[in-house]
């Protein structure tokens, strides 16, 4: 007899997530992380989508210690010393539960998450590090925490992108440098009314702004500003593989980002409350590796869901929905006589290939190599700069007309590479 | 503001004596050495003045960028989690 039907290891929104749903499907649950609290080694760049914990939770975003609904978007391709920005604001669209999406910080919202499945009958304890997993017969059996032994059933991976433990068992290859990206962070603590007039919002409306181009130095990435209720979080994503051969050391780079003319008024007056900084799995669809084995399923970061298309970022929403569907697999498991071999627990992937989670990251299969076309972080920023810069200067001298001066613009970016990312974006993202 | 006043906002609790990453740079080559001193958030990996690699893992924010770039030269980092109640505590996160 086990300690526990299921076994977490990891408070993340996976991880709780799954532990809420096993909880409330009638299995006996422990919930493990190595932080002081759940939520205390997490770390996001800032906006969770709704719909997929929506699905879990309904009407969560009203008793959750989200920041802000997401109401304004904006992209801004920048120069050195130039910023041309798209700007799209609807207050009244992208309210409904299932469409919303809100700004939030992980210490306090994966703290509530996992209260969450404690109040649903989860056994959530931290700090508690697990070193290893637990072996009966070959067979995973628990899991190995400092003195403590701890048997299950079977164990949820829900141990973030780093997942040792995925890796101590051969089932998740180590990411390339490639494949991932380094983000770093900082939270600038601001008052609210002061954040509501420098982005346009009224109370509780939030800002996702995203920066590509000079942030990241011409190197694949970007950086990224999400507002909540009093702090900004301001943060800049490398390419690991490109920063490595850079001559800049991210946190100069990340200091050359907050000096830029259309970002330090931003921040202005802002004091620093606290520097965090996360790997970011990018490398899409290819790099998910097997997610399942005998008593055993991988969700979250561990699993490699993550979805950069430029226009939006996304990592939470696939793993709520991943955790959900490891505890449907298990539970069904559990109902169908407990047994928990690859054969049965393989239901899990078949639930996520049914589901958003596969399907989109099959949608956007090619989405990471149109990303990293250096294009994007400085042909189309200088390019942008030209044409508004012609645009918008008057000096006296004889007027052309816009095309005369767009043309050359073009041509110097060079058009058969332009037709190419038109073309390739289309069929990318 | 440098990374050092950055990293004195955060919440740290060291566990001396007890470095959670060891780096043995002899087992390393020139360009992962740099890799180390470019990509950490955090800027713990310096050269010294003859080149040599410096690290210190106090204000570590655990992100594990520095495992990947050294994933090539096995043996060459030892990369874990602090035990249990030490290391970075995020606030906000």
């Amino acid at each position: 007899m086990s300690d526990y039907d299921v076994i977490v290891v990891g408070a993340g929104v996976a991880g709780a997530t799954s532990a809420y749903c096993l909880a409330k499907g009638g299995l006996s649950v422990l919930l493990l992380d190595r932080g002081d609290a759940a939520g205390a080694k997490n770390v996001t760049g800032g906006r969770l989508y709704a719909h997929s914990l929506e699905r879990v939770m309904p009407g969560f975003a009203g008793r959750a210690p989200v920041e802000r609904r997401v109401t304004r978007e904006t992209i801004s391709l920048m120069t050195a010393d130039s910023s041309v920005t798209i700007d799209f604001q609807k207050p009244g669209g992208m309210s409904d539960p299932a469409s919303a999406s809100y700004t939030v910080l992980r210490a306090e919202f994966d703290a509530w998450l996992a209260g969450e499945a404690e109040k649903a009958g989860c056994d959530l304890v931290c700090p508690a590090h697990v070193d290893r997993l637990l072996k009966d017969n070959g067979r995973i059996a628990g899991v190995v925490a400092g003195d403590d032994t701890l048997t299950a059933d079977a164990v949820v991976l829900a141990d973030g992108i780093n997942s040792l433990l995925a890796r101590q068992e051969g089932l998740k290859p180590e990411l390339s440098a490639h494949a991932v990206a380094v983000g770093c962070k900082e939270i600038i603590e601001l008052p609210e009314r002061v954040i509501n007039d420098r982005f346009n919002l009224a109370e509780g409306e939030g800002a996702a702004r995203l920066f590509a181009g000079a942030p990241s130095g011409g190197l694949v990435g970007g950086g990224f500003l999400y507002t909540n209720k009093t702090s900004l979080s301001l943060g800049l994503v490398v390419t690991v593989e490109g920063l490595a051969r850079s001559r800049t050391r991210l946190p100069d780079m990340f200091e050359a980002f907050k000096k830029h003319p259309a970002v330090a008024p931003l921040i202005e007056g802002g004091a620093l409350l606290e520097y965090s900084a996360h790997l970011v799995p990018e490398g899409g669809l290819k790099t998910i590796p097997d997610l399942v084995s005998d008593n055993i399923l991988i969700v979250g970061d561990a699993a490699n869901l993550c979805l950069n298309l430029g226009y939006t970022v996304r990592g939470m929403d696939f793993a709520i929905a991943s955790g959900q569907m490891a505890a449907e697999t298990l539970i069904e498991a559990k109902n169908n006589g407990g047994d928990y071999s690859k054969g049965v627990l393989d239901g899990y992937w078949r639930r996520m290939e049914d589901s958003f989670v596969l399907k989109d990251m099959k949608t956007y299969k090619n989405a990471p190599e149109f990303i990293e076309r250096p294009g994007t972080y400085n042909v189309y920023p200088e390019l942008m700069d030209g044409i508004f810069s012609d645009l918008f200067t008057i000096t006296g001298e004889p007027a052309v007309l816009a095309r005369k001066k767009i043309w050359p613009r073009l041509r110097k970016a060079g058009m058969g590479g332009l037709a190419m990312d038109l073309l390739k974006g289309g069929n990318a993202i | 503001m440098n990374v050092e006043q950055k990293l004195s906002k955060n919440k740290f609790s060291v566990d001396e004596g007890n470095p959670h990453i060891s780096v043995d740079s002899s087992r390393l080559d020139a360009d992962t050495i740099h890799a180390l001193t470019v990509v950490c958030p955090a800027g713990l990996y310096s050269l010294g003045e003859r080149g040599e690699l410096h690290f210190d893992a106090a204000g570590c924010l655990e992100c594990g960028t520095c495992r990947i770039v050294c994933a090539g030269h096995p043996g060459a980092m030892s990369w874990t989690h602090p035990r249990p109640s030490f290391g970075v505590t995020y606030r906000f996160g």
